[in-house]
């Protein structure tokens, strides 16, 4: 196993470099420069600036220098950052998101696809499974707002609810005691906007609630799908039938011996699916303005901020290849038919 | 049995979580009573250095945080005293002199002194640091030499420390708007010591602006900035007229989308909205009057002709072209935020200039132009591309637009959007035939719109050049008697209407909502809001 992963990061060397390269090349061809603005600046000033940031050097000097020294240099856009400090900054909160997006996913997408294959084409499969179909349907981008409408904006006059359940008064109970993070759950209204609090410190706050949500339940409704795909394939298998003839109940049946085989296409799923979540969603970020990476990949491409770029997609591209390792060690793990080769 | 196992897991393991999250600090907000401006400006500030940066969110941030040697009247925006208390101009109008007042302190203590400035435009106007508004302080005398590196001695630029409290600073030229431009931020100082401490004075981006290093001279000091969430300014008790001011913090929020910003707003998150979208002003109208604001704005919208390519090489084609178009019907129905048709160039009412030079809106006419440049009602015309950058608003604009000239001209466009830096490269490149272009004033006079169509101009881009204009723009610098200077930027529109290497089509307003709590905010064209007037009614906010 040791050989496997060895022969497996020595293989994302290449890999890794190939996405640099292209970044960096492609990035250098589209039209434009990070100087460009709706003001142009005179030749004298442009040719100073390429000096300040080193673009007077040939490509490949340059090039090298991104490879040996890229989370020391300036973002063009935001020059008293370094791609290190905006990449550390940032990361954390779209991972935080990411993880809390995970979650939601992983409970709500395993628990309706484990119902919904129990008894297929019966009411207990519709109802879970047009429910993540209209999942995978609604955009995030449509969701968030929704979303935010009624839990933020209060469209549908909760609160009124919410007082008359006494939840308010519950809240700040929970306040008192210091379960903050449990009263946050309840904090109707949510923000619609913000991460970590009015001052971005807090470790759990409400305003994470409805975005978390609009991510997870994206991805709860594939998850639901895989798992429900997976867990119909497994528990028509011999083995299964063996298990109940040997007499074992029918929770240790589902847990122990179908979902461990049922549950093999999720994982495949979640390698890359757990790169995108953590690596931060710019829709999500955009509609909820959370400080994430998200924002970066996008708009930093936009701004011609060659070092943010590059930054960004090679952080992103480790994050993968890291997560895909994990996911191939997990499956042989999981699934005794496989077996570490070279 | 199976189901309750499985949700009972997963309650577990969501609770296990919630745990994990768990800490002990408390959510509530034990300040209530201090005056929080929650405001967003737009899109992150990409520094706050006044040298380095460009953008308009910028400018609203450092001026909380700076202050220059004179500052605006929060009504009408004319220049009262800022860190100078008084200042003497020459019989010839090239000659300021300004008295820094005993009072006026770094956020450190330190005093301001004549020499900061001395030291400051020295900075800005290092070839090194490369700022790309340096241009700004080119009426001072030799600034623009030495910007260039034509002039190595700085001593030979126009602006001396006399002693601690006196700055003198010698001017090209008569220029009535000088003491206007002193509030654009690139006449701003800098604590010379503060930026010398981290990687030198001509390093752009080096520490020094970071919250725990950052020395200003403004009513707020700078105490925080997370990346792409806020930048949080205090009260500084260090500034000289710190009785002044009202605010005890500002939060400047990065909120580029504007429907996040509406949700925030809504949500009583925020108590600006920086821009409405224009789907929303309707609702406002009718449901939010009172916190509804459409202004007027210092900003003109046209298209570029890029005079060198045909068909728009002819003047009579760009007329045609120019007077086929219904602006009234564009703000109406296209826009829809009160904007101004404008058949003229400079927005109106500029430091008592409103530009006389109007051109027709008139079909029959367009139609004979296009007739004598040799195509009757369209027939034959070259293949023209209107080019814009890829945002709804312009696509809708530039839509209107191909309409009228097929029904009024029966002439048939492409329209082509580009991502914001490939249509900036185009542009400069003069890789275009028609170019959709916006332009905001640096400062309340008619040179900030009419300088920029001179042959030497960096922002003229269409290939325009006219030696009467040229010369007319020349002579206006030089003008000292403020009617006859205005006459002569009069003749100059005169020419750019008549020549017409730009379509007019309307002047920008702002359109933006505000909590009525927010006190003392008023409009103006700059959209300037000197931070230390503005104050906060508590309460009007709601819990």
């Amino acid at each position: 196993m040791l050989k496997f992963i060895l022969r497996r990061i020595l293989e994302t060397v290449p890999v890794l470099l190939c996405v640099a390269a292209m970044t960096f090349f492609m990035c250098r061809l589209a039209p434009g420069g990070p100087f460009d603005d709706d003001k142009q600046v005179t030749a004298e000033v442009r040719e100073q600036l390429n000096k300040q940031f080193n673009l007077d050097k040939p490509l490949y000097a340059q090039f090298y220098q991104y490879l040996i020294n890229l989370p020391n240099l300036q973002s063009f856009k935001y020059p008293s950052r370094t791609v290190g400090d905006i990449i550390s900054q940032k990361f954390p909160v779209s991972a935080k998101l990411g993880f809390l997006a995970m979650c939601i996913a992983l409970s709500i997408g395993i628990m309706f696809g484990v119902i919904a294959s129990l008894r297929p084409n019966s009411y207990i499969d519709y109802i879970p499974s047009s429910l993540a179909m209209i999942g995978i349907c609604l955009p995030t981008f449509v969701m968030g707002p929704l979303l935010i409408l009624v839990f933020s904006l209060d469209t549908l006059q909760l609160e009124s609810f919410f007082i008359k359940f006494g939840l308010i008064d519950f809240k700040n109970f929970l306040n008192d005691i210091g379960l903050t993070w449990i009263a946050a759950l309840i904090d109707f209204p949510y923000p619609s906007i913000g991460w970590g609090g009015f001052d971005g410190d807090l470790f759990f706050s409400s305003d994470m609630i409805l975005p978390s949500l609009t991510l997870g339940l994206f991805y709860a409704a594939y998850i639901s799908r895989l798992t429900r795909g997976g867990m119909l394939d497994i528990l028509t298998q011999d083995y299964i039938r063996t298990a109940k003839a040997k007499g074992a109940s029918a929770p240790r049946i589902l847990v122990i011996h179908a979902l461990r085989g049922g549950l093999l296409p999720v994982i495949s799923f979640m390698g890359p699916a757990v790169a995108g979540l953590i690596a931060g969603s710019f829709v999500i970020e955009t509609i909820f303005n959370i400080p994430g990476l998200g924002q970066d990949f996008v708009k930093s491409a936009f701004n011609r901020d060659y070092t943010l770029v590059l930054g960004v997609v090679m952080f992103y591209a480790t994050l993968i290849v890291i997560l895909n390792l994990i996911v191939d060690i997990l499956q042989v793990a999981l699934n005794p038919k496989l077996k570490f080769q070279s | 049995m199976i189901y309750r196992m499985i949700t009972g897991a997963s309650i577990g393991l969501m609770s296990l979580i919630l745990v994990g999250c768990g800490s002990g600090e408390n959510n509530g907000d034990s300040s209530e009573e201090r005056k929080i401006l929650k405001i967003t400006v737009g899109a992150e500030p990409e520094d706050i250095d006044p040298h380095v940066v460009t953008g308009v969110p910028e400018h609203h941030i450092i001026a909380a945080l700076t202050e220059g040697l004179v500052a605006e009247d929060p009504l009408d925006l004319h220049p009262v005293p800022g860190v100078a208390e008084k200042w003497e101009v020459s019989e010839d109008g090239k000659v300021y002199t300004f008295q820094i007042r005993e009072n006026a302190k770094w956020s450190n203590g330190d005093l301001v002194t004549a020499s900061d400035f001395t030291k400051s435009y020295k900075r800005i106007l290092t070839p090194a640091l490369a700022s790309k508004y340096a241009y700004m302080l080119f009426v001072m005398e030799g600034a623009e030499a030495y910007s260039t590196g034509k002039l190595k001695d700085f001593s030979k630029v126009g602006v001396k420390a006399i002693n601690n409290r006196t700055l003198q600073i010698n001017l090209n030229a008569p220029t009535p708007y000088f003491l206007s431009l002193l509030n654009h931020y690139t006449w701003f100082p800098v604590h010379i010591a503060t930026v010398e401490k981290y990687d030198g004075l001509t390093k752009r981006g080096s520490g020094w602006t970071k919250p725990e290093n950052f020395v200003g001279n403004g009513p707020f000091i700078l105490k925080s900035w997370q990346l792409g969430r806020k930048l949080v300014v205090e009260k500084s008790s260090t500034y000289w007229d710190a009785k002044s001011t009202k605010l005890d913090e500002i939060h400047f929020f990065a909120i580029e989308l504007e429907t996040t910003q509406e949700n925030a707003f809504r949500a009583g998150q925020l108590h600006n909205i920086y821009n409405l979208h224009i789907d929303k002003v309707a609702t406002y109208k009718k449901e939010h009057a009172d916190e509804l604001r459409i202004k007027p704005h210092l900003a003109s919208y046209f298209y570029r002709f890029n005079v060198n390519k045909k068909p728009c090489d002819d003047v009579r084609i760009r007329k045609a072209l120019t007077m086929a178009i219904d602006r009234e019907s564009i703000v109406k129905n296209v826009t829809k935020g009160e904007q101004m048709a404008s058949t003229f160039f400079t927005p109106p009412g500029v430091a008592g200039y409103t530009a006389r030079a109007r051109f027709k809106e008139d079909i029959g006419e367009a139609q004979k132009l296009l007739a004598e440049a040799g195509y009757p009602n369209g027939k034959g015309f070259p293949s023209l591309e209107l080019l814009y950058n890829t945002t709804e608003g312009h696509r809708i604009i530039a839509e209107a637009i191909q309409q009228m000239w097929k029904k009024n001209l029966n002439i048939n466009i492409t329209l082509q959007n580009q991502e914001w830096k490939v249509y900036l490269d185009r542009q400069r490149e003069m890789d275009y035939q028609i170019s959709r272009a916006g332009w905001t004033g640096d400062y309340p006079d008619p040179n900030t719109f009419l300088d920029m169509w001179t042959s030497w101009s960096q922002q003229n881009q269409t290939g325009w050049a006219d030696p009467k204009y040229d010369t007319l723009i020349r002579k206006a610098a030089i003008t000292k008697d403020p009617n006859a200077r205005l006459e002569v930027f009069q003749e100059a529109e005169e020419i750019l209407m008549d020549q017409l290497p730009i379509i007019p089509i309307y002047i920008y307003t702002r359109v933006y909502a505000l909590h009525p709590a927010v006190k003392n905010w008023h409009a103006n064209v700059l959209d300037h809001h000197p931070w230390k007037h503005i104050d906060l009614d508590l309460s009007l906010l709601k819990k």
